[in-house]
Formats: C-alpha cells, sequence, structure tokens
C-alpha cells in the first residue's frame, strides 16, 4: 500500500477547487498544518472541513527570484481563516494586499500548478 | 543549564573569511582547527571530542585524521541550523562537566559562497511537488523569515529605514575591524535605501546577512584546565536552548504571535535565572543576524528593551561602541562575515579576553544568541 502523505487531502481539495482543513475526530479541533496526530488530545482520527475561504492578511510579502528577474513576482500571504486556522497561500496574479485586508479562497495556477489563492475582490 | 562557570571556552580560530577560498571545506575546518587548538597552548592529541552542525559538510573523522587527533571519547552535532551555534557550545560544555571527554573541538567551516549559497532556492529542475511552503514561494531564508519579520514589524510600526540605523552600525564595527569583509567599508543610511530589495517590503540587500567561505572553531574545557592553559579565563557562564511547541526553526507561521519570538524569551529567562545576572549587567552583545531585523526581535524578547522599543534603542546609537549595549562588535554577520553565527561566538571570547579589534572597556560579560540558543561568558 502506497504510503498517503499527511497533507494528501489539502492537495486533493485545492484540485476540486476546495479549501480543506484538517479535523480532529476526538476534539474537534482544527489543526494546521496537518499532522498524523492531533497535539490537544492525542487521537489518531481525524477530517477535513470545508472552510468558507474567507479569512484575513496576517502578513505577506512580494516573492520575486533574487536572480531571474524575468520571473513575474506574486503575492505570498500569511492569513487567519475565518473559522481560526493560520495558513500560506498566494493572491491571484497581480493582487497586492496589506495586514487586516479581508480575502476570499480562489483556486489559480502558478507554473502549471494548482495552488491555494486569494483575492480580495468580493471579499 | 547552570554551568557554574566550570567550564571554559580557552581556544579559538578562524581563516579568512572571503567569498572564494579556493580550498576543499575540509581544508577550512583543519586550518580553523589547528589555529584554535594552538591558540588554548594544546596540540591536537590532547582533543578528545567533536561537536559541530548537523548541516556541517566535514565528518569527524575526516577532520580528526586530518589534524592528528588520536582518541575521540564523544562526538555529538546539534540540529537547527544557525538557530543552534550556542548549543554546540552548551553540548560540548555538557560533556565537558559531566566528564565524558576533557577538551572538545567545536567547528564550522563551508564555502558557503563559492560552494553551494543558502541564499539561493533549489535548482528548479522540472516540476516543484506541491507542499505547504516552497511551492507557495517561499524558497529562500530570506523570503521564509521575512514572512515572520513582517509580522514584528507591522506590531511595533517599524519600517526597512528603521533596519538601516543597525545595519549602518554593524557596518561601522566592520569597518574598523580588518577580518570583516567590509572593512574600511562603511554605509550610510542613504547606501541602504538605496540598495536593491531582496524581499518587498522587508529585506533589502545590505539587511542580509553575507555569504561566505571561511571556518571558526572553539575549544571547550573545564575551568580547571583552562586556567592553565595559555589564554586569559573566558568561563561559560550559562547556557541554554529552547524549542517550544508550535514553534518552527524556519516556517514559524502557525503560533497565536510568531512575532513575540517566546523561545528567544525562554533561552533568556534561563540564563537570567542561573546566572543571577540581568540584562542591564551585560556589558556586549553577540546577536545571530542572518537579517537584520531579528536584532530588533532579540533585544526585546531578551529583555534588553521593552517590547517595542527596540527601534528607538537602536536609532539612538545604543549598539555602538558607547552606547548602552555594544552589540555585534565584529561587524557581525552582515559586515563580518556568516560563519553560521560562530564567528560572533569567536568575537565574544575575544571580547572577554580584551583582544577584539573594537573593544569595548572594561567588558566582562558578554551575552550571546544564536534565538534558539544562547549563552553568557566571563572573564577569570
Amino acid at each position: 500500500m502506497a504510503v498517503k502523505r499527511d497533507d494528501d487531502f489539502f492537495w486533493e481539495g485545492i484540485d476540486q477547487g476546495k479549501l480543506l482543513v484538517q479535523c480532529c475526530s476526538g476534539c474537534g479541533k482544527l489543526r494546521h498544518p496537518p499532522r498524523p496526530m492531533c497535539p490537544h488530545c492525542q487521537s489518531l482520527s481525524s477530517e477535513s472541513v470545508e472552510m468558507s475561504g474567507r479569512g484575513t492578511v496576517y502578513s505577506w510579502l512580494i516573492s520575486k527570484h533574487p536572480t531571474q528577474p524575468d520571473v513575474e513576482p506574486r503575492t505570498v500571504v500569511l492569513l487567519d481563516t475565518e473559522e481560526g486556522t493560520r495558513l500560506v497561500g498566494n493572491m491571484l496574479a497581480g493582487e497586492t494586499v496589506k495586514v487586516g485586508d479581508r480575502v476570499q479562497f480562489a483556486v489559480g495556477e502558478f507554473r502549471g500548478m494548482r495552488l491555494p489563492m486569494f483575492t480580495t475582490k468580493g471579499a | 543549564m547552570n554551568l557554574n562557570g566550570n567550564t571554559a571556552i580557552a581556544g579559538i580560530g578562524q581563516t579568512e573569511f572571503s567569498k572564494e577560498s579556493g580550498r576543499s571545506e575540509l581544508q577550512l575546518a583543519a586550518e580553523a582547527s589547528i589555529a584554535a587548538i594552538r591558540d588554548a597552548g594544546l596540540t591536537p592529541a590532547d582533543i578528545d571530542g567533536t561537536m559541530t552542525f548537523f548541516e556541517d559538510t566535514n565528518d569527524e573523522l575526516q577532520l580528526a585524521n586530518t589534524l592528528g587527533i588520536q582518541n575521540i571519547r564523544w562526538m555529538a552535532r546539534s540540529k537547527g541550523g544557525g538557530g543552534s551555534a550556542c548549543a554546540t557550545i552548551q553540548l560540548a560544555a555538557s560533556a565537558v562537566a559531566s566528564g565524558a571527554a576533557n577538551a572538545v573541538l567545536v567547528y564550522r567551516a563551508f564555502n558557503e559562497r563559492s560552494g553551494r549559497r543558502f541564499g539561493q532556492p533549489p535548482a528548479a529542475s522540472g516540476p516543484v511537488q506541491r507542499d505547504l511552503h516552497l511551492a507557495m514561494g517561499l524558497d529562500t531564508p530570506a523570503k521564509i523569515y521575512s514572512l515572520w519579520y513582517k509580522r514584528y514589524m507591522e506590531t511595533y510600526g517599524l519600517t526597512n529605514e528603521d533596519l538601516g540605523h543597525y545595519v549602518v552600525t554593524a557596518r561601522e564595527y566592520a569597518a574598523t575591524n580588518p577580518a570583516a569583509w567590509y572593512y574600511e567599508k562603511p554605509i550610510t543610511l542613504a547606501d541602504h535605501q538605496e540598495s536593491r530589495w531582496i524581499c518587498e517590503p522587508i529585506l533589502r540587500r545590505l539587511d542580509c546577512c553575507q555569504e561566505s567561505d571561511g571556518g571558526c572553531a572553539l575549544i571547550v574545557t573545564t575551568r580547571e584546565r583552562a586556567r592553565d592553559l595559555a589564554q586569559p579565563l573566558v568561563p561559560i557562564l550559562g547556557a541554554a536552548q529552547s524549542q517550544l511547541w508550535n514553534g518552527d526553526i524556519m516556517f514559524d507561521y502557525y503560533r497565536d504571535d510568531p512575532g513575540e519570538f517566546p523561545e528567544a524569551a525562554d533561552v533568556a529567562r534561563q540564563l537570567w535565572q542561573v546566572t543571577g545576572l540581568s540584562p542591564s549587567d551585560i556589558d556586549v552583545a553577540m546577536l545571530y543576524e542572518n537579517f537584520s531585523p531579528i536584532v530588533f526581535m532579540m533585544l526585546e524578547a531578551h529583555g534588553f528593551v521593552p517590547r517595542g522599543e527596540a527601534r528607538d534603542f537602536v536609532k539612538s546609537g545604543q549598539l555602538r561602541i558607547d552606547g548602552q549595549l555594544p552589540t555585534n562588535t565584529n561587524g557581525g554577520l552582515l559586515g563580518e562575515g556568516y560563519i553560521h553565527g560562530y564567528n560572533n561566538m569567536t568575537e565574544a571570547v575575544r571580547q572577554m579576553r580584551g583582544m577584539a579589534a573594537n573593544q569595548v572597556k572594561d567588558a566582562e560579560t558578554v551575552f550571546v544568541s544564536s534565538g534558539r540558543s544562547a549563552m553568557i561568558l566571563g572573564r577569570g
């Protein structure tokens, strides 16, 4: 049996256009990044829960390759979901933010990879 | 841990710090090591323990066979990158205090500019496997740490220009330290502000530590033995590590307030407790700065200034040689060179011996920090 990575469900969700976060089946607490055990009740069982997609920017930066100036810059955000977890994502191409901005989940692609992306439009 | 000053750093050695050493990492390690052994007044046959970073490419036995070390009784490595610089001394001191070893060689050497550069992202060969950080663009230390620094800067209202005051100070020290890469090359705040963005809006080029080729080594032994050796006694008064729940050495984003740097607060708390000293007793500070914002965060987390006051403390010149807390007197990792924090530890020893290029007058204590590990050195 192939070993499943702890964050496989997260990427399967992204591929289906959903923002999924791990939720402990024992105590109901959300946790991210995904881990095999709940650090609060030590339960090994968990499920994934779909987030509303609404969040607030907690930190951000412009990622620009230091030695390949031809690569388009992208905005990396650290954000708090309204359900109370924190995660890293990107803004949709060309969007900039400041701390405290409200954002909405939107799947986008970067170099052919589907990634969790966010937008300030309609948030 | 409480070392009661019963262990000491008896020898220090280093190579030149360059951008292209032209020789193997093993040779750099051997050159720095023999310099430290001889500085202590020892020979390789006196060394019975080795300690380095998990990441060091120099195999202990290769180095021992190169140097002529005859009999290793204790060998270990510490995990955690530059943050464990002081942990390597703590572990060596623990071995010496327990009697597991008597004279431990602590070394770090690399060609970090002409070889594998820490500042470069992993080579983009084929599609990147998606993960929670690297795939999002967090592929260099500058970016990885900036997401953390930005929180601190946001909370206390620091701008990139505020960081520049530290960089100017570090480069002042480097300018009068012949061992520094930036010897005789001071900068102005305008130079800092004109340097290009590495990670907008947090770090400019001059906020980043160097990438350097070189090596450093230190010899840890008992206080009793060190007293009879070649150099003035530099006892280790205390050394501490801290790793707290839900923290991360690189992607430290998921705790309530990452910008507070609780591990740095914890190592300081441990050290004040075991040494009986307080921040006002410290004469010199050596703070591991891979990037300039961390100096501000450490000054506050360690308790040298209240939260939010590092900006004004730095701006008003308190880190200068005539300030309240002369800091990174060799020019630090930005100004002197980046030997993964080890060159800040050798400078701390020089300050205690009274022989630093930028010597702090009558210095009797030095607080050395690599964030998640730290130590206080004194004078015999």
